[in-house]
Order: C-alpha cells, then structure tokens, then sequence
C-alpha cells in the first residue's frame, strides 16, 4: 500500500505552494507601495488571528456562522433528498418541480437577503435561509440524477427478494444513489458557505465571520479582515476534507461505487 | 402433480414499430427437483419467457402456476439469478447480500447471518464473507448471487445466463459448483442459455427455442448419468442432437 506516502506527497506539496503564495504576499506587503494599514505583514496577521483567539472572539464568531451554515445546510437535506428522490420516482412531481427549480436556480442566494431582511428582520434567520436557498438545488438535482441512476437490476433483485416499497426505499434506492447524493452535499456546502458569510455581511449582527470582515472594514482594521479570512478558508477546507471526505471514504469508496482520486 | 405449470404464455411487444410476438403459445410443466434448459439463439424469447415465470413480465395470454398457485408478480416462492455481476448490491458484503431476502422476511439478526454464512459456505465463499462485491472477481459475485437467491429458501431457482459472461474456465467450474448445489438443494430450476454444452451438462431435459415468434421447436430430455463427462460419446450425442434441432431453426429463419 502506497497510501501513506501518497498521503505525505500531497501535504508537502500543498504546503510549498501555500509557503510560495504567502512568500510573494509578505513581499508586497513590505514593498512599501501600498500602505501598511491596508495591506498588513502576515506577522501583523498572525497576531491579530492569534489575540481575537486568545479572547474567545474568533471561536464565538466561528460559532455563529457555523450554527447558520449547519442549520441552513441541514434543512436543504431534509427537503433536497427526500425531493429529489420524488421527482425521480413521480413524474408529476418532477413535473412541477423541475421548470421551478430551473427558473430560482439562477438567481444567487444573496439577490434575496434584501427581501429576506424585509420579510424576517436582521438575525439568524435571514441567512440560514440564504444558506437553505443557496444549499437546496445542488443536493435536489444531484439526488434526482442519484436516484435515476440506480440500476433497475438492484431494483428487480429487491423486488425478487421480497422487499417492500419502505425498504426498497431505505435498503436499496439510498445507497444505491449515495455517490451522487454526497457529491450534492459536497457542493452544497461549498455554496452554503459562500452563501453565509455574504448573507452576514449585510444581515448579520454583532456576531458571524462574514459580520466580522465587514466590521472591521470601517476601522481600517484589515489584520482582522484578513484573519477572519483565513478562518473562513481553514473552516471550509476542514469540512471539504475531513467531513465529506471521510464519508465518501467510508462509504462510496468502500463499495466500491466511487474511485479514489489519485493525487 | 407438477411443480410449474405454464399454460399457452403468449407475450407481445408494443414497439414504435408495431407490435413483436416474443413468446408464442408455450406450454411446459416441469415436476419437482427438475433441472430444465431453455436453449436457443439470441431473440428466441428464452428471457422473455423466463421474466414472465419470474413475474417481472406479465403474460399477454396464458397462465404460469407454481405449486398450484397462479403467478402474479414476483414473489419469494422463485429465486432469481441474472447475467449482470452488477446484480450485487454494492453496498453491502457478500454475507450482507445473501441476508437480503431473509431480512426482508424479518428474520432476526443472528439467524439470518447464520443462513447467509451456509448459504456462502454452499457456493465455497466462506472465506470471503465480508468483502464487498467490488473486491470478487467475476465468478465469485455469480456466486454470491446465487447464494442470495437460495437463501430465503424458494423452491424455484429461475437463472438467465448467469455464466454467459465468465470466462470459458471459470464456466466450467461454475457449472460443476450449480450442478453440486442443486443436487443438495433440490431445487426446480430453469436456466436459460445459448451455450448446447452448458445444456447437456446442467439439464434434465432442454427446451429448444426458436426465434420470430419465440416458440418451443423441441424438447430434449438428457438422461445421463451424473456426474457428466463432457468429452464422453453419450455427452457429445446429446449435443449433436441439439445442435440438430438448433441448425434447423438457422434455417428456417
């Protein structure tokens, strides 16, 4: 097994390109053509990540966004799957749905959070149902393409076997539509987490990653515009990695329904 | 009193190009512990009518009992083993797989992890019991397949083609295993293929087929002793004697 050093390879070299593009930041930075308050020296960076963290203020606000992403993300699962699932299995309801999802999926979540505010005030709300609207078609179309998918054989050895409407459900259309239904959930959180911290920006208050940018930037204070940065892109990248990767390695990849990507 | 009945089945096919009879006015009964072929060319309808006594076609004409009791869908009284290795779930082990049917039935747990692991043990995969079909070769899925077809204990075992796609060694094996596993389990069995070796190997008695519409053209009941020697004078008769049958129907169509 060569999955290890595969492993360490892929590290390293992400490691230098992230080493190379902070080298040529650093270097502008103290070129002295732009001033030092809006274009701060990593160190200046670093430090202002480094108290924010100290104080609790970066993990509250971390907190918060991530509550509303996870929330957002959440509801989109609930309705998404189980409509996806129905467009394939209905033609009616593929029907309907189809022409409306077609019609909202161009419009970017964030054209609506200046209604949403009208609607439902500033808070929470406003942007767990950005992250809703921004997280629901990538999980709805890519389930519905899932589940038409699903090789009719399973369907017919299901039904040889015995299996009820319940269980062919549950047992076989499920899984069987699995690989397409996690590369839903993994975009979808990419977009849900664009999604928030924009919706933060203009409807947040007093707490959130995407409220933190925006707060700062009427002190000048960029050190904490660009820590809050580097939290946002950490938090993305560790979900990215860590959550939907380990569920497609436990899952899809272990079946076999999936190949592993060479790096 | 026989075991499946199959009374003038008739099945016709609404195409854009009109309607195509694919199988016409087949009767056949088949006693208990029968091992019957259907044997012919590619659109002879030896599928078709091997879905309809599966349930997953509906006859236009003709009725199909099992055990006495009319066909209408699929059921678990018939086991179903087709050509495609993807037939396996892939998210399940080959234990899992074979469990299937029996959790369907509500079998506890344990039990039905129990049976699962003799059926696997039937088809010598005992070993293999927690792979998943995707790290089986081609053979070992076929046979795992035909474990989970045996394992909620139907008394008809319904098999179409399922070595057509092996390669010609592991097909040889794979029918000796079938032919073991039959003679322990007793089942009726019909097994659908175009390969008139495989016929005179596995079958009791071989249903020859012709295409355009598919009919019965004759019925060949292959009475020798097992287990069979393939290069044997008897062995290569029966072949000759259905690729008699078959070359008439080259013929005719």
């Amino acid at each position: 097994m060569t999955g290890s050093s595969d492993r360490v390879r892929s590290i390293r070299r992400a490691t230098v390109t992230i080493l190379v593009a902070a080298l040529c930041y650093e270097a502008i930075a103290r070129s002295g053509y732009f001033p030092a308050v809006l274009v701060p020296t990593i160190p200046k960076i670093a430090a202002a990540l480094w108290r924010s963290l100290l104080d609790g203020t970066m993990l509250i606000h971390a907190g918060f966004t991530l509550y509303r992403v996870l929330f957002g993300f959440s509801l989109a699962i609930v309705f998404g799957v189980p409509l996806g699932i129905m467009m394939a299995r209905y033609r009616p309801v593929q029907n309907f749905v189809l022409p409306l999802a077609s019609a909202l999926m161009p419009v970017p979540s964030l054209a609506w959070v200046p209604i949403f505010i009208l609607w439902f005030g500033l808070g929470n709300t406003v942007s767990i149902l950005v992250v809703f609207y921004a997280a629901t078609f990538p999980i709805l179309l890519n389930t519905w393409s899932g589940v038409r998918s699903v090789n009719p054989l399973w369907l017919r050895a299901a039904g040889a076997m015995g299996a009820d409407e319940n269980s062919l459900f549950w047992k076989v259309i499920i899984p069987g539509a699995s690989p397409f239904i996690i590369t839903g959930m993994r975009q979808a959180f990419l977009r849900a987490w664009i999604a928030v911290v924009g919706a933060e920006m203009i409807a947040a208050s007093d707490w959130g990653l995407g409220w933190t940018i925006f707060d700062a930037k009427e002190f000048l204070n960029a050190d904490v515009m660009i820590a809050a940065l580097v939290v946002i892109g950490c938090i993305g990248f560790l979900f990215e990695r860590l959550v939907f990767g380990s569920l497609e390695k436990a899952t899809v990849m272990r079946w076999g329904m999936v190949k592993a990507v060479k790096s | 009193m026989s075991h499946i009945e199959i009374r003038d089945v008739s099945l016709v096919y609404d195409t854009p190009a009109g309607q195509v009879p694919g199988v016409q006015g087949v009767s056949l009964d088949m006693r208990e512990s029968e091992f019957l072929c259907l044997l012919g060319p590619s659109g002879c309808g030896k599928s078709t009518l091997l879905n309809i006594v599966a349930g997953f076609l509906t006859p236009t004409s003709g009725e199909i009992r099992i055990g006495g009791k009319a066909v209408n869908g699929h059921g678990t009284d018939r086991g179903v083993v087709f050509q495609d290795f993807a037939q396996l779930f892939p998210w399940r082990t080959a234990l899992g797989n074979v469990a299937f049917g029996l959790e369907m039935k509500g079998i506890p747990k344990e039990e039905r992890d129990e049976i699962a692991f003799n059926q696997l043990k039937l088809v010598k995969l005992e070993k293999f019991v927690k792979s998943y079909p995707h790290h089986l070769s081609g053979g070992m899925q076929q046979r795992v397949a035909i474990a989970r077809a045996l394992a909620y204990n139907p008394s008809v075992l319904l098999m179409d083609e399922p070595f057509a796609a092996l390669d010609a060694m592991t097909r040889d094996a794979m029918q000796r295993l079938l032919a073991d596993v039959w003679r322990e389990t007793r089942k009726t069995i019909i097994y659908v293929t175009h390969n008139v070796a495989e016929a005179v190997y596995l079958a009791d008695r071989v249903i020859v087929m012709t295409p355009h519409p598919g009919k019965v053209k004759a019925e060949v009941v292959i009475d020798l002793p097992r287990p069979r020697d393939p290069l044997s004078v008897e062995f290569l008769d029966c072949q000759k004697q259905l690729l008699a049958h078959l070359g008439e129907t080259h013929q005719v169509s």
